[in-house]
C-alpha cells in the first residue's frame, strides 16, 4: 500500500492520463462498431483493398503422396453444402496396386466414413496403395458450360464453374458432359449441382471447407498470380504434376502431385 | 427422376470401379424414345419426298399417308423430352435465352421451324381435298375446312401450279431440314466428347440412316396394317418399291453401324478397350443379341430375297410388315444402346453399371408405352380430317420432277 501510494505521490498527473486515456479507448471500442473481422483471412491479400478478384488465378492441388484417406474433406464438404445421400461434390478413391500389377479401385460411399479397414479378398498381396481425392476440375474449357442449353453452368470471370439452380432445367446434359463424373442431379431440387471450390468462402479470403479440415494438407488452394503463395511455388518446382484426362482438352485447373498413371 | 442403376452383385469382379456420381442412369428411357420418335418423323418424310420430289410414282399410295403419319409422331416428339426435364417448366429458356454453343439450345428452333414446313405441305397438298371437302360440309366441319384451305377455293390451273411450286419448294428444303432435324439428333450424342460410344462423327450418319430406316418400316407396317383391319385393297406395286428403298436404306444403315465398330475395333486404342468392356459387358444380349444378330441379320436377308426375287403379293404381304416389325425394333434397340448403353461405363474406364428401368414413374414403362401409343391415336384423329389414301377424283396433283 505505501509503495502504490508512494508512486501515485511520485506522477499523480501521468496516472490520471494513463486511466483517462484508458476509458475513453474503451468507451469508444463499444460505441464504434468493430471493423476487426471475426475470421483470420487464410487467402493472403484476399482482403486487402487493392485485391481485384478477377485478377486472381485460382488452383487447387491435391497431394496424392500425402492423403491419408481419413475421409475428413468429404465430411466437411456434406456438411457445408447438405449434399444429399449417394450424391458426390469430392469423394476419395483407394488404389491398391498388387506384385501382379492389378489395380483395383474402390471408393465406398464417396470414402465419407474414411478407410479404416484394409481391402479385402484381393488375389495377391499389395505391392503399393494411395489415396486420390477427387472434386471439381474447374476447367478452363469445361464441356459442362459448353453443353448446358440454358447457359444456367457458367464460368465466372475469376475463373470459377459455377451452377445456377434457378436456371437450370435438368436436363442431365452437363452430367454426359463432365469427363470427370463430378455433377449430379440434387433429387431435391432436380437441378445440377457440384463442387463450387467454395466459391462463397473464396470470396471471403477463407479456403474452400475440405482444405480447411484436411490434418495432412494433402488439399492446397491459392491464387497463382501471388508468387509468394504455396501454390505458385509447388507449380514452378521441379514436381510430379499433372492433370486428370489431359488428352480431353478441357485444361482443368485442379493439379495433383505425384500423379501416378493409374489414376483416371 | 432418374433410376438409380442396380449394382453390387449384378456386376461383380474386384477389378469394377464406378465413380461414385455414375450409378444413376440419367436418361433413361424417354430419352430413348425421342430420336426414336424423331427419327420415324424424318424417315417418314423421305418417303413422302421420293414421290414428290424425285418421282417415285409407285410410293404415290403413301405419298400422303407419309406426311400425315410424320406430323402424328412430331407432335409428340417433345413429350418424352418434357417428361425427362427436372424443371419442364423453365423448358421455354431453351428458346428466350438459349446457349449458343450447346448441341441440345438448338432442337426447339429445329423443331419448331420443321413443324411449320410440315404442316404447311400438308395444308399445300391437301388444298384441292380440303376445297372439295369445305363445299360439300356443313356446320364446324365447314369452318374447319375452310380454314385448312387458307379460305381459298381457287382451283384454277394457275392457281394449282402455284400451288405446285409451293408444294415443291416445302418438299425441296424439307428434305435438307428432315436430315438436319435427325442428323442433329445425332450430333447431341455425338459430340460429346467424355462418351468414348458417342463421340464419333459417323454418329450423326448412323442417326440419319436409321431414321430414314425405322420411317420407312413405319409406314410399311402400319400402311398394311390399316388396309387390311379397314378392308380396303393394298397397293402391291407400292409395298414392293417401298421394301426395296427399305432394304437400300438398311444396307447403308447396317453396314454404317457396323463400320463404326470395327474402325474402332481396328484402330485398338484405349478407347476401343473401354468399348469392347461395354459391348460384350452389359450391353451385350441387347446389342449383339438383339439389335445385331436378331434384328438386323434377319430383315437383312428377308429383305434382301424379297427384293431380289419375284414373289406373289401373298408372300410380299405376309413378309412386309413382319420385317418392318423387326426393323422397328431394331432401331428401337439401337437407340436404347446407344443412349442407355452409353452411360452403362463409367468416365472411371473401369467400370460398369447394369440399368433396368422402372414400370412407373415418370419415365417409365408405362409412360413410354402411352406416348408410343399416342401418336397413333392422333393419327386416327388427324385422318378424320384428312383422307390418308388418294382418290382418284382428289388426285390432281403429280410428283414434280
Amino acid at each position: 500500500m505505501i509503495d502504490i501510494k508512494k508512486e501515485i505521490q511520485q506522477d499523480r498527473r501521468a496516472f490520471i492520463k494513463k486511466v483517462l486515456g484508458g476509458t475513453i479507448a474503451g468507451s469508444l471500442l463499444l460505441v464504434i462498431p468493430a471493423t476487426a473481422q471475426e475470421v483470420a483471412e487464410e487467402i493472403p491479400g484476399m482482403r486487402a483493398e487493392d485485391s481485384v478478384f478477377t485478377k486472381k488465378k485460382f488452383v487447387f492441388i491435391v497431394d496424392i503422396t500425402a492423403c491419408i484417406g481419413c475421409g475428413s474433406c468429404c465430411v466437411a464438404d456434406k456438411a457445408e453444402y447438405n449434399v444429399p445421400d449417394h450424391n458426390y461434390r469430392t469423394w476419395v478413391e483407394r488404389y491398391i496396386i498388387d506384385d501382379h500389377d492389378g489395380v483395383y479401385v474402390d471408393s465406398p460411399n464417396g470414402g465419407l466414413d474414411g478407410y479404416t479397414k484394409p481391402r479385402e479378398g484381393l488375389p495377391y498381396p499389395t505391392r503399393d496403395t494411395f489415396f486420390v481425392p477427387k472434386l471439381c476440375n474447374m476447367c478452363e474449357d469445361p464441356s459442362c458450360v459448353q453443353v448446358c442449353p440454358v447457359g444456367a453452368t457458367y464460368k465466372t470471370n475469376d475463373g470459377f464453374v459455377l451452377v445456377d439452380k434457378t436456371r437450370c432445367v435438368g436436363c442431365s446434359y452437363c452430367i454426359q458432359a463432365c469427363p470427370y463424373s463430378v455433377r449430379f442431379i440434387n433429387p431435391v431440387t432436380r437441378t445440377a449441382e457440384k463442387c463450387t471450390w467454395c466459391y462463397h468462402r473464396v470470396r471471403k479470403g477463407l479456403l474452400p471447407a475440405c482444405v480447411s479440415v484436411c490434418p495432412v494438407h494433402a488439399r492446397k488452394f491459392g491464387d497463382l498470380s501471388d508468387k509468394t503463395s504455396e501454390v505458385w511455388k509447388i507449380l514452378h518446382e521441379p514436381h510430379v504434376i499433372s492433370v486428370l484426362k489431359p488428352d480431353m482438352g478441357n485444361k482443368p485447373a485442379l493439379h495433383y502431385l505425384g500423379l501416378r498413371r493409374e489414376v483416371v | 427422376m432418374s433410376a438409380l442403376a442396380a449394382h453390387g452383385g449384378t456386376v461383380a469382379a474386384l477389378s469394377n470401379y464406378v465413380f461414385p456420381n455414375d450409378w444413376h442412369v440419367h436418361w433413361s428411357l424417354m430419352i430413348v424414345l425421342y430420336p426414336y420418335i424423331t427419327g420415324i418423323v424424318a424417315g417418314a418424310f423421305i418417303v413422302s419426298s421420293l414421290y414428290h420430289v424425285f418421282g417415285i410414282k409407285q410410293l404415290e399410295p403413301i405419298s400422303r399417308y407419309s406426311l400425315i403419319f410424320a406430323l402424328a409422331f412430331l407432335a409428340c416428339a417433345t413429350w418424352p423430352l418434357l417428361l425427362h426435364l427436372g424443371h419442364p417448366e423453365r423448358s421455354y429458356s431453351m428458346l428466350i435465352t438459349p446457349n449458343p454453343t450447346s448441341a441440345m439450345a438448338g432442337f426447339g428452333f429445329i423443331y419448331s421451324a420443321y413443324f411449320i414446313l410440315l404442316v404447311h405441305e400438308i395444308l399445300f397438298i391437301y388444298r384441292p381435298t380440303m376445297v372439295t371437302l369445305w363445299k360439300q360440309s356443313t356446320g364446324f366441319k365447314r369452318w374447319l375446312y375452310g380454314f385448312l384451305a387458307f379460305n381459298n377455293d381457287n382451283l384454277s390451273p394457275e392457281a394449282i401450279r402455284l400451288d405446285h411450286r409451293i408444294i415443291s419448294f416445302l418438299a425441296g428444303i424439307g428434305i435438307p431440314m428432315a436430315c438436319i432435324l435427325h442428323g442433329y439428333v445425332g450430333f447431341i450424342f455425338g459430340g460429346i466428347k467424355a462418351n468414348p460410344l458417342w463421340a464419333t462423327p459417323l454418329m450423326p450418319l448412323i442417326f440419319l440412316l436409321s431414321a430414314c430406316v425405322s420411317g420407312i418400316a413405319g409406314i410399311i407396317f402400319s400402311y398394311i396394317l390399316i388396309k387390311k383391319f379397314t378392308g380396303q385393297e393394298i397397293d402391291v406395286d407400292c409395298v414392293r418399291t417401298s421394301i426395296k428403298f427399305l432394304w437400300g436404306f438398311f444396307i447403308l444403315d447396317f453396314v454404317f453401324e457396323m463400320l463404326e465398330v470395327f474402325t474402332h475395333f481396328y484402330m485398338n486404342t484405349h478407347h476401343w478397350h473401354v468399348l469392347e468392356n461395354l459391348l460384350w459387358g452389359p450391353l451385350y444380349n441387347t446389342y449383339w443379341l438383339y439389335q445385331v444378330k436378331i434384328f438386323s441379320v434377319i430383315p437383312f436377308i428377308v429383305l434382301g430375297v424379297l427384293s431380289l426375287f419375284k414373289f406373289k403379293d401373298r408372300v410380299i404381304l405376309f413378309f412386309a410388315p413382319i420385317v418392318s416389325f423387326m426393323i422397328l425394333i431394331q432401331v428401337l434397340l439401337m437407340r436404347w444402346n446407344v443412349v442407355v448403353g452409353g452411360q452403362l461405363m463409367s468416365h472411371s474406364t473401369r467400370g460398369q453399371v447394369t440399368f433396368v428401368p422402372e414400370w412407373l414413374g415418370r419415365e417409365g414403362i408405362l409412360v413410354a408405352i402411352f406416348i408410343m401409343i399416342a401418336p397413333v391415336v392422333i393419327l386416327f384423329i388427324l385422318s378424320k380430317i384428312f383422307p390418308l389414301w388418294v382418290n382418284k377424283e382428289a388426285a390432281n396433283e403429280q410428283p414434280i420432277t
